[in-house]
């Protein structure tokens, strides 16, 4: 049990980073796991146009366990002050990371990129609760596909 | 089946432990080597050897399609099957020609729905309806009643036959203690209320409904009345005779069967209204190009190849069940309940969802952990060889109704004994502990 809490992720439990929703925001989401009814809202800032744009801020509210709510603390840290484009990479990476118990094929996590992230190494051999760790992160994704889709909403 | 007291002077008592061994998976271990303590019946019961063994009997002796070809083994599957409903109609005080094999209670619940949009539809094109099928007919602002504890199985479906038909629904709604708020049932259920279907015994708060008062106002008014009995066919003795209800559905893996088998019992008249659910082979009287008529009732709602096999288990669930004896296993299950409820009160941080005493209640416990999100105590407990459920259980607006995202259940059954719950208490001590809470 103790691969699946790694210290870190007990440590962004209880001190979460950039917790709050704030202003200004290009796109706001709200996004549940309907097997277990943890929930997120979650807006993004972003300044410049496109995948150069700069993610400046990432702001959330949540429910949910420890594992949900450490992964998007953790992600607003990784994130925040790197470009959608990085942010993207970064996201693929936790993909995979959380593939990597049940997907042979995926290669080793990058340690640069997901730095903190590593800590959630543990929750992919736990099938049930790789779904708390993704939610923020597939919020995220989906806020800045639509804040950088014309016009709003796709 | 013998028996041992728990506690002096109590007198209710226990089922001998040693009818454990009669369920082969509670032998094994989980996560490090740890015993299997199991305290997810609620989700679905563990299956004694026979009913493993007659379904494998099945298979090896008798397999066949049946309801057609006249060879030997199609007559000896054919009574298998149909012996099966019998003894499971039996078990609920029903008889055999009273009782649909569906794959579970959620299409029990369903089939009953499509009753009502089937006949709406075939009504308003004046296609054919069987005799009496009025009553399933519903027109925009008819209302339809169900409960605020219901399990999404008994909610959405009628939010479904509401989005079809302009049908309004409204529901009963609940004390701060779990239990059905009754005191303006007459204005819930009105001369409007087509349909009332509830709960017997709340999945996620225990609660076991009364289900008297409700079914004489809904009769009243001249509603069906259906009852989801999923969580109550399996752990006390329910007789259709004296509920006073038209139709109750229920699911075989929640009482020792096997999974792909559930029922819907309805009294013969109600059943014969019906218009068919699926449709296709097995379900017919004559059949040409341009029109079908229909089989009577319960084949008219088996449409294809029925889940025989499983019909098969679930018929030794059932025997298996009697051979125990249905007010032995409420005694049981009362006595643990009683056990789980006075050692949560005691643990510190633990608030009980639901009745806090075992009276008009079953044996599942929900509860919330303060400071701890359920999928956290579910794991540490998990890790401990512990099953329980987390999550909302399916009924999400339960959750709301009492402001908790989610709970953490321990259900109980037969097989269960005191020693478990010392452990699930033990193991939501550590999972405080381990996340420094307590």
């Amino acid at each position: 049990m103790d691969t699946l809490y790694q210290e870190i992720i007990l440590d962004h439990y209880r001190n979460p980073v950039g917790r709050g929703l704030r202003e200004p925001f290009e796109a706001q989401v709200h996004h549940v796991n309907p097997t277990c009814g943890d929930e997120i809202t979650l807006r993004v800032h972003l300044e410049g146009a496109g995948e150069s744009a700069t993610v400046a801020d990432i702001s959330y509210e949540s429910q949910g366990c420890s594992i949900s709510q450490a992964s998007a603390s953790v992600m607003h840290e990784l994130l925040v002050g790197h470009t959608v484009a990085e942010g993207m990479g970064t996201q693929e990476a936790f993909l995979g990371l959380m593939k990597s118990a049940t997907d042979d094929s995926s290669s080793d996590p990058d340690e640069d990129v997901l730095g903190d992230a590593l800590a959630f190494s543990g929750v992919a051999r736990y099938p049930a609760r790789v779904k708390c760790a993704l939610l923020s992160w597939m919020a995220w994704k989906d806020a800045v596909t639509q804040a950088l889709t014309p016009g709003g909403t796709p | 089946m013998t028996t041992v007291a728990l506690g002096a002077g109590q007198g209710r008592t226990l089922l001998d432990p040693a009818l454990r061994a009669d369920f082969p998976i509670l032998a094994r271990t989980v996560r490090g080597g740890q015993p299997l303590v199991y305290l997810d019946t609620a989700a679905t019961s563990q299956k004694p050897a026979a009913v493993l063994d007659a379904e494998r009997e099945f298979y090896e002796q008798r397999n066949s399609a049946v309801h057609r070809g006249a060879h030997f083994l199609a007559e000896q599957a054919t009574d298998a099957f149909e012996a099966s409903r019998a003894v499971i109609a039996g078990f609920i005080g029903g008889r055999a020609e009273e009782l649909v094999f569906t794959r579970n209670a959620t299409e029990s619940i369903n089939l009953v729905a499509h009753a009502f949009s089937s006949a709406t539809a075939k009504k308003e094109h004046g296609a054919p309806l069987p005799d009496g099928a009025e009553r399933f007919v519903l027109a925009p602002g008819d209302e339809i009643v169900v409960t605020e504890m219901e399990h999404h199985a008994n909610l959405v479906p009628w939010q479904e036959l509401c989005d079809k038909t302009g049908a309004v629904l409204r529901w009963i709604g609940l004390t701060d203690e779990g239990r059905l708020d009754l005191t303006d049932l007459d204005e819930v259920i009105t001369e409007r209320t087509r349909v009332v279907s509830f709960v017997h015994q709340s999945n996620i708060l225990g609660t076991v409904n009364e289900v008297a008062p409700i079914a004489a106002r809904a009769r009243e008014v001249g509603a069906l009345v259906v009852l989801d009995a999923c969580q109550s066919v399996p752990h006390m003795p329910v007789d259709v005779r004296t509920l006073g209800v038209d139709l109750l559905a229920f699911s075989g893996h929640k009482m020792l069967g096997p999974t792909g088998v559930g029922c819907l019992w309805g009294r013969a008249e109600v059943l014969a209204a019906m218009p068919p659910f699926n449709t296709g082979g097995s379900m017919i009287a004559i059949v040409t190009m341009e029109r079908t008529t229909f089989a009577d009732p319960p084949q008219r709602f088996e449409a294809g190849s029925p889940n025989v096999a499983q019909a098969v288990g679930l018929a030794a669930a059932v025997q298996y069940l009697e051979r125990v004896g249905m007010p032995a296993v409420a005694a049981h299950e009362h006595v643990l309940t009683e056990y789980a409820l006075a050692a949560l009160a005691e643990a510190p941080g633990v608030r009980i969802i639901g009745p806090t005493t075992a009276t008009g209640r079953g044996g599942a416990v929900s509860f919330t952990v303060a400071g701890l999100h359920p999928h956290d105590v579910g794991q540490v407990l998990d890790d401990e060889g512990i099953a329980v459920r987390v999550g909302h259980h399916c009924a999400w607006p339960t959750c709301r109704r009492f402001d908790v995202p989610a709970t953490t259940r321990a259900s109980f059954g037969l097989y269960n004994q005191p020693f478990e719950v010392d452990l699930l208490v033990v193991g939501i001590r550590r999972a405080q502990r381990f996340f420094g809470v307590a």
